[in-house]
């Protein structure tokens, strides 16, 4: 059998560094950034490199990263949801819904016991991912019609619910974990880091993971090797709703009320966070890892840029900036992926 | 010969090498306008490198490169087409989604003054050019609704009358029928004498013996002979090829070839009346335990959509499949799987995962056998492991990705992945297509090992030699109905295409 000789008998690959680099491109061109970042708000303020501030920017993050977590699986999978600020957004108000709210709060809400109302909020936000799911999946409408659909039906029941109001209470544990700390650590930030690890062990270790990768490398492949892609699919939109809803309810927590379009810079940031850190938007590339760099690139920047004085209306612009950088890296990635592999 | 005359394209001393190792070395290669060129060599040997090169999509590699005697380099394949440079390349890459005409003189279409495309234009055109090849279709009907042969067909048409001086195609008559090919071999020939220089790659050498002036055979990326077609001999071109003694190899199918008597398996799968739009019309059969149930037709005769049914990929319109006696209804392909139905569909694109290593690829049907919830990688690993010995996959490294390896290796791990925990049936759409001889050896005598070991399996080919080297039965399918079974009774090649 001659057939083959044409190719590396690799293991051992003399000279192969180029290639290498080229193929972790991915992985390294965020790291760059977040390193760059760093130090040059380190070098321009003396008040960014601190501990203090760390913790600042951990707890920034926290809200963006339990919703990035979702969003993962499902860029991973080549698809998109646009609804996850919106699901968090009514899934926060629904757990103020059916919480007991001051007199003064003109709100004709449900009070409900503490564990009742998360129930039925976390149920809400499992709900509209499963409709996301089946608009997906059995009708076969495109996730970025679909989700962005979702966004309006999301912020639809958001404003049914509040109409326009602001909601104060939410169930003890919600408010314990959205806006407390314990020994100095803010829990929003375990909760954070715990959902991260967790979506890292599932999608590395996990059977389901594994799924989550080959859907989004091939999807035809995926199918003729008899996985059932469309229940992949549908999960990842659940799981995502499900992270958003998560998400909105320590939000609400955390900035200590509930009201219309509470979220509306989440989504972009959540995105953002993402696709900074290098997940392919083509699919089957990149991971919770990725996520963790692109969390503290934004993160970096939305604080570094209040520490260096700068005008805060040319912020949204370098915000803009920045990730317009780091899409165009992500695609030249996998073009320099696809060479190193050719 | 036109050798006195200097060459349109010239390649001197190219060396080409893929991570360290190299691909192509030191090869010269020289095309003349009104040739044709015919290029043979195991895969892997280095043919569709070369042809790349020329054709702009390797853009880095060692050399000169001359083009009308002009040291030259192609930056992209843009650079290529602009120098009057067109490639078939060996899988189809057309525009489904877009109508015939419009793939016909995709990136030329004719336009008016403004810049505005003039359809009716193109469309009458298309029409003329697709008919003198033989090809009757709507040109405004949506190219990816037609079967894959006739795809194929369009997809060469496009390439043969877009202008190109130097056209180069890889295994083009592949999915192609008898006469196609004897249209193609006609169109070829006269582009040649109207001056156009052609490279032709191809598996058959009977082919390329009777269609090209030149032959150069490549293994192990050096270019070993060259040769007058109508001075060298078949016998002799595969030896070149495989660097031993041919004759073995030169088996002729025009033999009566005895097919066995049943051998009493219990049926495994009972296919019952299927039909399909215009695609299958009541096809019935039953395949047994132990048994290879070779299904031959002409490009477009059903096999395609039959094997997507069996696989759960497709819904027939009325008919029934029953699997081990149990009536089946496949909703989905994971149904099928779970079922004991496994297919290897005939395009590897649409099958692997390139961008994951090769246990990967080959864990990915059977992941759900060995791990409940959490992935067991050093068990994948030992898995894959085994196959890649057992189907001789090069190189034998399981962590490689699996765009590393050569086609035909690609075709072996497509294999690979239902073999560990093999099904009950498993269905073969062109298993041997593109293959060199030596790799086709080696999948037949995989197929007849899983024969052994008591899988029925169901091979579909366009190709008569395929279906004749592993089946102990054959239906033949002719535009969706099955017009001729042969079992326990001589068949031979001719008997074949003279039943489809």
């Amino acid at each position: 059998m001659a057939s083959g000789e044409a190719v590396p008998a690799a293991g051992h690959r003399p000279g192969r560094v180029g290639p290498f680099l080229r193929s972790q491109m991915r992985n390294i061109a965020p790291f760059l950034t977040l390193i760059l970042l760093t130090a040059f708000f380190a070098f321009a303020s003396p008040s960014f490199a601190t501990l203090d501030n760390f913790g600042n920017i951990l707890t920034q993050v926290s809200v963006t990263g339990i919703i990035a977590v979702g969003l993962t699986f499902v860029i991973l999978c080549a698809e998109i949801d646009l609804s996850v600020a919106a699901i968090a957004n009514v899934t926060g108000i629904a757990v103020a819904y059916f919480t007991l709210q001051e007199s003064y709060v003109n709100i004709a809400n449900v009070p409900m016991p503490g564990w009742a109302a998360i129930l039925l909020a976390l149920a809400l936000c499992a709900l509209l991912g499963l409709v996301n799911a089946f608009g997906l999946t059995v009708i076969g409408i495109p996730s970025f019609i679909m989700t962005l659909a979702m966004m309006q039906i999301a912020a639809g029941i958001s404003a049914l619910l509040v109409r326009g109001q602001i909601a104060y209470k939410v169930p003890p544990l919600v408010s314990t974990l959205g806006s407390t700390s314990i020994g100095g650590i803010p829990w929003i930030v375990i909760v954070a880091a715990l959902m991260l690890l967790g979506g890292h062990l599932v999608l590395t270790y996990t059977r389901f993971g594994r799924y989550v990768y080959m859907v989004g490398g091939n999807r035809e492949a995926a199918e003729y090797a008899g996985l059932n892609v469309k229940l992949i699919l549908g999960s990842v939109m659940v799981i995502s709703a499900v992270c958003a809803g998560i998400g909105g309810m320590l939000g609400v927590a955390h900035f200590g009320s509930a009201q219309q379009n509470e979220f509306d810079t989440y989504l972009l940031d959540s995105i953002a966070a993402v696709v900074v850190g290098g997940t392919s938007l083509f699919g089957g590339r990149g991971g919770i890892g990725n996520t963790i760099v692109g969390l503290f690139v934004l993160g970096v920047l939305n604080n570094g840029l209040d520490h260096v004085n700068i005008d805060s209306f040319l912020k949204i612009l370098i915000r803009g900036l920045i990730l317009l950088a780091a899409l165009v890296i992500n695609v030249y990635a996998q073009r320099l992926r696809e060479r190193a592999a050719d | 010969m036109p050798q006195d005359r200097s060459p349109v394209l010239e390649l001197a001393g190219i060396t080409k090498s893929f991570g360290g190792v190299e691909a192509l070395r030191g090869v010269d290669f020289a095309l003349y306008a009104g040739e044709i060129h015919g290029l043979v060599g195991e895969n892997g040997a280095g043919k569709s490198t070369l042809m790349k090169i020329i054709a702009g999509l390797h853009p880095e590699f060692s050399g000169r490169f001359l083009v009308d005697g002009q040291e030259t380099r192609f930056r992209s394949a843009r650079d290529a087409h602009a120098a009057g440079i067109a490639m078939v390349h060996q899988e189809l890459s057309v525009a489904p989604d877009l109508t015939v005409a419009e793939n016909v003189f995709l990136g030329n279409q004719p336009t008016n003054r403004l810049g505005i495309v003039q359809w009716r234009r193109m469309a009458r055109e298309a029409g003329e050019q697709l008919a003198r090849f033989g090809i009757d279709v709507n040109p405004m009907s949506r190219l990816g609704d037609l079967p894959i042969g006739q795809q194929q067909l369009i997809e060469i048409a496009r390439v043969l009358f877009s202008g190109a001086r130097i056209i180069v195609l890889d295994e083009p008559t592949s999915a192609l029928s008898p006469p196609e090919v004897e249209r193609l071999f006609a169109t070829l020939q006269r582009l040649r004498d109207e001056g156009t220089g052609i490279v032709f790659i191809s598996h058959f050498i009977e082919d390329i013996l009777r269609v090209s002036d030149t032959v150069t055979v490549f293994r192990n990326g050096r270019k070993v002979a060259e040769s007058v077609a109508a001075a060298t001999t078949k016998g002799a071109l595969i030896e070149a090829m495989i660097g031993r003694g041919g004759e073995a190899l030169e088996h002729s199918y025009t033999d009566d070839l005895m097919l066995p008597t049943s051998n009493g398996g219990s049926v495994v799968l009972k296919a019952e009346q299927l039909s399909l739009a215009r695609s299958l019309r009541e096809v019935s059969f039953e395949t047994r335990s132990g048994e290879v149930l070779g299904i031959y037709g002409f490009m477009g005769c059903g096999q395609q959509e039959l094997s997507r049914i069996l696989f759960g990929k497709l819904t027939p319109d009325s008919g029934t499949l029953s699997v081990d006696g149990r009536p089946r209804r496949f909703a989905s392909t994971a149904d099928a799987r779970r079922a004991g139905v496994a297919l290897v569909p005939e395009s590897r694109r649409a099958m692997l995962f390139h961008q994951e290593p090769v246990y990967k690829n080959i864990s990915i049907s059977i992941l759900e056998r060995i791990s409940a919830l959490l992935l067991k990688p050093a068990r994948e690993r030992e898995i894959a492991k085994r196959q890649v010995q057992q189907l001789q996959i090069r190189p034998p490294v399981v962590g490689l990705d699996l765009g590393m390896l050569s086609g035909g290796n690609q075709q072996k791990v497509a294999l690979a992945k239902w073999l560990s925990y093999p099904p009950r049936l498993l269905v073969l759409c062109e298993p041997t297509r593109g293959m060199d001889v030596g790799a086709k050896n080696d999948v037949i005598n995989i197929v007849r090992d899983l024969r052994q070991r008591g899988l029925a399996i169901i091979v579909l080919s366009t190709e008569p030699e395929t279906v004749l080297s592993l089946s102990d039965r054959i239906l033949v399918l002719r535009r969706g109905a099955v017009v001729r079974e042969f079992s326990n009774e001589p068949v031979s090649k001719d008997r074949l295409l003279a039943a489809a």
